[in-house]
């Protein structure tokens, strides 16, 4: 197979393919994420959510930051699949719309995001391809 | 003999799941949707499938990372709506057919293909979004049985197109030597195009999706061999989902009739598609 940083997918931009190798690096944020699945664990987050984050000895420093700075494109950055980082979007009552103005670069407004959907959404020219935009501005 | 009456493609976005349980799919941001699904209904209301074989995905609900499945199969007696971080839906229970589900998963056994067994599964917005978009968000009960055919895109690497297609024809021969009379509409869901992830969300490709579609109904051979980079990069990280339409597409006959098709930009985040096809 080729070697995971020369897939073709990684020209994207924007975007992070969830490959075995991103799985194993966010195995411990997306496990977290997963026990939001059940009531009791909402409440608790939603209580204290530090003193709920301390159960998972195996959540790092780093995640737990961007757990609480709501930094999603960094726990995305650290493995976290968009799926799971949606139990804790879902926990705290944000909508998808809201959730993809904050990943946003730079960040929008939640309105300027619905209004981009309302206009078409994200074209695809200038999002298709890192080495094409490249190629473009050198131009 | 069991046979397959139809097969539909539909989104499966969690957005409608919302409205739909809280009666707010109203206004002109929902009118295009609520009339563009109508036609859906009454399909369903004029055929009344016995059965409906739902290809979807689970979003991290019932399955987690622990353990990752290509392919899996309900063999259940029913199940319940998965609570997928907001507590589970107010739907009815979906009543399964056990009978129907070990004929196929014996069928794939047969054909070579390792689909995980599940006998216990509860279905999150994948499944049960085109459940009430079908049947109606106000139904009281499920006017057929279901069996979940799951797919698993969470994970990279995904089951090629190719082999989601060739699944959905173990599927048609499976349905064709069920000795029970009963009739069957395959439903594959998920796409068209949307992106929820990262910098990139928000991507819609509405003239990929097209030319896709057309694909799909009228040359489904070259169709299934669309790499999923190229799925990923035209139509979104989550419209790479539209494999699961080649699973329902795989289970029509080569030559099919279009009874209705329709989209409509934006239900959230997505290119809201469906299509209807029967067997010529």
């Amino acid at each position: 197979m080729t070697r995971y940083e020369d897939r073709d997918y990684k020209d994207i931009p924007g975007t992070i393919v969830f490959d075995l190798q991103t799985c194993i690096k966010g195995y411990e944020l997306n496990k977290f994420c997963d026990t939001l699945n059940q009531e009791d664990a909402r409440q608790a987050f939603l209580k204290d959510e530090e003193e709920y984050m301390s159960r998972f000895p195996k959540l790092t420093e780093e995640m737990k930051d961007g757990i609480r700075r709501r930094d999603l494109n960094g726990l995305l950055d650290m493995g976290g699949n968009i799926y799971y980082l949606w139990k804790i979007a879902a926990t705290l009552g944000l909508v998808m719309q809201q959730a993809g103005a904050m990943m946003n670069e730079p960040p929008i407004t939640h309105a300027e995001f619905q209004q981009m959907m309302i206009n078409g959404g994200r074209p695809i020219e200038g999002n298709r391809s890192i080495k094409e935009n490249k190629e473009r501005s050198n131009g | 003999m069991a046979k397959i009456i139809g097969g539909i493609g539909t989104s499966h976005i969690p957005t409608i799941m919302h409205v739909f349980d809280t009666h707010t799919n109203t206004g002109p941001y929902w009118e295009p949707f609520n009339e563009g699904i109508k036609p859906l209904r009454k399909w369903m209301k004029e055929k009344k499938p016995d059965v409906c074989i739902i290809v979807y995905n689970d979003h991290g609900s019932n399955f987690s990372l622990k353990n990752v499945i290509p392919f899996g199969i309900g063999l259940a007696n029913e199940y319940l709506p998965a609570d997928e971080g907001y507590g589970r839906r107010p739907v009815p229970t979906f009543q399964g057919h056990p009978e129907l589900s070990c004929h196929l998963a014996e069928h794939f056994n047969e054909k070579e293909f390792d689909v995980a067994m599940s006998f216990e599964l509860d279905v999150d917005h994948g499944f049960s979004v085109p459940a009430s978009i079908l049947f109606g968000e106000d139904c009281q009960e499920w006017p057929c049985k279901f069996i979940p055919l799951y797919v698993g895109v969470v994970q990279y690497p995904q089951p090629k197109g190719n082999r989601c297609y060739n699944l959905g024809r173990a599927i048609r021969e499976a349905v064709d030597s069920f000795p029970e009379d009963i009739t069957v509409a395959i439903v594959g869901t998920g796409g068209l195009s949307h992106q929820l992830q990262g910098p990139r969300a928000g991507l819609i490709n509405q003239e990929y999706d097209k030319k896709w579609l057309d694909g799909l109904i009228n040359d489904p051979e070259t169709t299934k061999d669309i790499s999923l980079t190229e799925l990923i990069r035209e139509t979104g990280s989550e419209g790479a989902e539209a494999i699961m339409w080649l699973t329902m597409r795989g289970a029509l006959n080569k030559n099919v009739k279009t009874i209705y098709r329709f989209n409509h930009t934006p239900v959230s985040n997505t290119n809201y598609t469906t299509v209807i096809l029967e067997n010529e």
